[in-house]
């Protein structure tokens, strides 16, 4: 199976402007909102989702948060290898606070988990939502659902749905991978052919 | 982004490799931002149970690694040989062994013996770190040592480091001069020449015993603590009097000023492993001043150590 492409940049583009016009709609002028990208690939969603909020909203001030979930993970010890921390970038309160998490696709859930266990060691915020790009439906292996999504997509577990970003990778789009090309996964995909 | 140490045990940092060293600070970094939250405590060793075996008194390290281990959330024990059956003849083999048989993955021993955690290593499943072995090794102290010039001047490799005093009986020393060496840092040692051990330089360190001298050539100085309790095991005192070595190899505000005058004010940062014989190799002045790091120290040895705990955890069980 060749990568199928889900998102190209254009609609990659409209989605994101439209996640935030959804945040605008609950959130108001985001003054009592954080947005908290989950390390390492939601941080680049919500970044993206700031600068645009930013520009929408004419203000300067989205506050904006990074969250490393590393020691929080369950499958320590499970997995082959120890994973190594990034970074955690959290400046402000959070108690009373509006939080959205931010992450790039939602597969099992377990990450999004890890990442509540990890936000309410800072404080208490008043709610917390979900923002995900990519929302792999029945994947689900905890009761985790997403408030904002981007796309959901319907995939077999065996394959691969990979966030693309101009950023890091030159070009903003998602792509579904078949499972055979996936030990190359994340770090590595600069090189697939333009898709037809 | 995954990487893990390239040993099932820290027993010293001779065993240890540059990368190693430098998967640690990461993981540290990690953690030291962990300890700036309001809830200081993370769930990653919560199936974990850690004995510490401390059969030599401590107070800082013992309590440093029982904060790593608690906010790791792991289970643990302690266990110091006042009040153990060591007393009444138990060998060091059974004593772990038995303490093992309760189902414990990790042990931290601090032991008066030399290469008394590698022996324990190689009879014992659980993983073993080494937390002061005699006069050998103590590599968690050397680890937060260089995490802490690291964190004060950016770098570690090129660094001038001074340790001053007793190396002769100093684990502290030798494990320093191991870390630093493998991450590029010069080292110089200074002292009486009765408390250097013979043949140092084959380390790949410098040794002057004119103190000034020392002290005007490096960036950082480690001032060691001159370990009473050790001086003239064998019969023959190593110095004449603490009054004499504090003249010689004390480092007071005079020296320290004089020194700065003539490098045009150049700092140099004050580092000591603790506990400070207050007057004797530092006076209270220069331990208190600006520019010792010696609290920051003893802040970055929890982290550093939870960093060494997590990341032989990640190995336990495991083959490879």
């Amino acid at each position: 199976m060749r990568p199928v492409t889900l998102l190209d940049s254009k609609a990659f583009g409209l989605t994101v402007t439209r996640l935030c016009h959804q945040l605008i709609e609950d959130h108001g002028d985001m003054a009592n909102t954080a947005l908290i990208g989950l390390q390492p690939r939601g941080v680049l969603l919500g970044k993206r989702l700031k600068k645009e909020l930013q520009g929408i909203l004419k203000r300067d001030s989205i506050t904006y948060g990074a969250l490393d979930i590393t020691f929080h993970r369950d499958d320590f010890r499970q997995r082959s290898v120890t994973a190594a921390p990034s970074s955690t970038d959290l400046d402000f309160n959070l108690d009373g606070m509006h939080v959205v998490l931010v992450d790039d696709v939602l597969f099992s859930g377990r990450t999004v988990r890890a990442g509540l266990d990890a936000l309410l060691s800072f404080g208490r915020p008043a709610s917390v939502q979900l923002l995900v790009l990519i929302d792999r439906r029945f994947s689900r292996e905890l009761p985790i659902q997403p408030d904002y999504v981007g796309r959901w997509v319907d995939s077999i577990a065996d394959q691969r749905v990979t966030v693309e970003w101009q950023e890091t990778e030159g070009k903003d789009r998602v792509l579904i991978l078949p499972r055979a090309s996936s030990t190359t996964e994340r770090t590595a995909p600069k090189a697939p052919a333009t898709d037809p | 982004m995954t990487e893990q140490l390239s040993t099932r045990h820290l027993l010293g940092i001779q065993d240890l490799t540059a990368e190693d060293i430098d998967l640690i600070f990461r993981t540290a970094d990690g953690f030291k931002e962990v300890l700036a939250r309001p809830i200081k405590k993370v769930p990653s060793l919560r199936d974990i149970t850690i004995a510490n075996l401390f059969f030599e008194n401590s107070t800082r390290t013992r309590i440093s690694f029982e904060l790593a281990e608690k906010r790791l959330s792991a289970d643990i024990i302690n266990f110091s040989s006042s009040s153990s059956s060591t007393k009444k003849g138990e060998t060091l083999i059974d004593t772990v062994n038995n303490i093992l048989a309760m189902k414990v993955d990790m042990v931290v021993m601090r032991h008066p013996d030399p290469g008394a955690a590698v022996f324990l290593s190689r009879h014992v499943e659980a993983s073993i770190v080494n937390a002061g072995d005699g006069t050998h090794e103590h590599p968690t102290q050397a680890l937060l040592d260089a995490y802490s010039i690291r964190e004060k001047l950016g770098k570690v490799k090129g660094v001038k480091v001074l340790i001053v005093g007793d190396i002769l009986h100093s684990r502290v020393a030798l494990s320093n001069i191991h870390c630093l060496k493998k991450l590029g840092a010069e080292v110089m040692l200074c002292g009486p020449t009765t408390l250097m051990p013979r043949h140092v330089e084959s380390l790949g360190v410098r040794v002057e015993h004119d103190f000034d001298k020392a002290l005007a050539w490096c960036d950082v100085a480690n001032m060691l603590r001159i370990q009473l309790e050790r001086q003239g095991s064998d019969g023959i005192a190593n110095f004449p009097s603490l009054r004499e070595y504090a003249m010689l190899f004390g480092l007071d505000m005079d020296r320290y000023r004089r020194t700065r005058q003539a490098a045009k004010g150049k700092p140099i940062v004050i580092m000591h492993p603790g506990p400070i014989n207050r007057g004797v190799e530092i006076t209270s002045e220069v331990a208190d001043h600006a520019d010792s790091i010696i609290l920051a120290q003893v802040e970055n040895g929890v982290a550093v150590r939870m960093a060494v705990l997590y990341l032989l955890a990640g190995r336990l069980g495991k083959t490879s």
